[in-house]
């Protein structure tokens, strides 16, 4: 590839990533038509992922809360700290960066495989063939779902986070849990919740859409699928860390 | 009436085909030969825009189909059944749903009148009995079997078929002629066979257009192939007639 092959891969690589989302744009009149792929897609990224989302979120917070008590606490600190730092790091930060880490492994893998494999065994074409929009058909009900049901995930994500925070705290002996949740109440505003659904819409968008694209453009054999699988759940993984900075400067 | 005019195509500044013009009648049988990586697929899959080309274009019933919207290349579309050179079945779907879903996709018919017409297809290329195995179950002849029900399910004008015989033995590629010719018959569809297997396209073809790397060779009825000068279609039919083992057609060349 020559040099200036080289420097405009990036840019073609997002003109056609760009062209891919406005044409599953234009194809949203057309979601009731595709609507029980949609109902799958929601069970298959959102029902189905819930328990590892809540085992990592519910680990999360227990660690968080052990090592906050570890840092903190102090004769000179009172122990509602521990609450006041555990329940905003979910809510804000770990909740829906948790939640995207393993979405993009989970369901970004899952989507770039699936969509590789129909791309190199010409089942896209034969849907294009038949006359169905296969972007409609395909990409649209993968990344509403993302997009409805990341946010799902980061709600379960705090509450179960939070409830583990708190289990730890009392069972380890750290404080009570009225006094975590007393803590916790102390500095809650209201944005933050918003602001937390905010970057998990955003995440759901990120990772199901990379996917989407890396799979609906899958070139060659098995070695195509895995390259795009992998790259999917790379490239998402990058996105989300950009994102979170970028929403953080934005909107904090 | 598909009228191709002077399509060229290159991917990557690699010409693919070059300057191609051909007319399918409405009711023929055409076969495109030609050795692998001649351009034939590529040529097929112009016929309904999967690809569209560098230069030329492409009529369907003289409706210049890389004029019209997405939405419009649609319906066209919905005109055709195509048999991918793999099958191209939906593998996370039993081969029953397969078959019916264009029906339940484009047509407005009950489940009932649904399960009917898949079973109709299914007999029509004589699996009656396979609609709830999983395509991963069925042996390479029957997934192309199957693909060639999911095909035909919606009673096509047009019939392309990408290589139906390749990777056959030589029994179900008779099996799948049969099948072309009795489809054929039963449907009245033009039907545009891309293959490199001279024994199916004696059988099966009305007329033969012979591309050599992306150049349109020669065309022709198939009783005149025989008697073509053209040394490159000569080569090409003489060696694949010694791969068949017909002595006598290649005394005949």
């Amino acid at each position: 590839m020559s040099a200036t092959a080289s420097l405009a891969a990036p840019f073609q690589s997002m003109g056609r990533y760009a062209l891919l989302m406005a044409q599953a744009t234009r194809a949203l009149p057309e979601v009731n038509v595709y609507r029980k792929n949609l109902f799958i897609e929601m069970v298959r990224t959102g029902i189905e992922s819930a328990p590892i989302i809540a085992l990592a979120a519910g680990f999360s917070g227990a660690v968080t809360t052990v090592q906050t008590a570890y840092q903190l606490v102090s004769p000179l600190i009172p122990n509602t700290i521990i609450g006041s730092i555990v329940a905003p790091s979910m809510i804000l930060e770990l909740g829906a960066v948790v939640t995207g880490f393993i979405l993009a492994g989970r369901v970004g893998a899952r989507i770039a495989a699936e969509l590789g494999t129909m791309r190199v065994t010409e089942q896209i074409d034969a849907l294009e063939a038949m006359g169905l929009n296969s972007i409609g058909y395909l990409i649209l009900p993968r990344v509403l779902a993302g997009v409805i049901m990341v946010p799902v995930l980061y709600v379960l994500a705090c509450f179960v986070g939070i409830g583990g925070g708190i289990l730890v705290a009392h069972l380890g002996g750290f404080l009570p849990a009225a006094e975590f949740v007393e803590g916790a109440r102390a500095f809650f505003k209201p944005f933050d919740p918003v602001f937390g659904a905010i970057k998990a819409t955003v995440f759901g968008f990120a990772i199901t859409s990379i996917a989407c694209y890396k799979g609906y453009f899958t070139r060659g054999g098995a070695e195509g699928v895995g390259l795009s699988t992998t790259q999917a759940a790379v490239t998402s993984c990058v996105y989300i860390l950009i994102a979170d900075l970028a929403l953080a400067l934005l909107l904090l | 009436m598909i009228q191709a005019e002077n399509i060229s195509k290159s991917f990557g500044g690699k010409p693919v085909l070059h300057d191609i013009s051909l007319t399918i009648n409405d009711g023929e049988v055409l076969a495109i030969i030609g050795r692998s990586g001649s351009g034939k697929s590529v040529f097929m899959k112009h016929l309904i825009g999967l690809i569209e080309p560098t230069d030329g274009r492409v009529l369907i019933d003289g409706v210049d189909i890389h004029t019209l919207s997405y939405n419009e290349l649609r319906k066209v579309r919905q005109q055709f059944g195509v048999l991918f050179q793999g099958g191209a079945l939906f593998d996370s779907m039993n081969s029953f749903d397969n078959v019916a879903f264009p029906l339940r996709t484009f047509t407005s018919m009950t489940e009932a009148e649904i399960k009917r017409e898949v079973l109709n297809c299914l007999s029509m290329v004589e699996l009656p009995d396979v609609g709830p195995k999983l395509t991963s179950e069925l042996s390479g002849g029957m997934q192309k079997r199957v693909a060639l029900a999911r095909a035909i399910s919606l009673k096509p004008r047009y019939i392309l078929y990408d290589e139906p015989t390749s990777g056959l033995d030589p029994e179900t590629s008779n099996t799948i002629d049969e099948l072309i010719k009795s489809l054929d018959r039963q449907l009245d569809a033009t039907s545009i066979v891309v293959t490199h297997d001279m024994h199916s396209v004696l059988s099966i073809a009305d007329r033969v257009a012979f591309l050599h790397i992306g150049k349109l060779q020669w065309v022709g009825s198939v009783d005149e192939i025989h008697a073509a000068e053209d040394p490159l279609l000569t080569d090409f039919v003489k060696a694949n007639e010694y791969q068949i083992g017909n002595p006598d057609s290649v005394k005949r060349l």
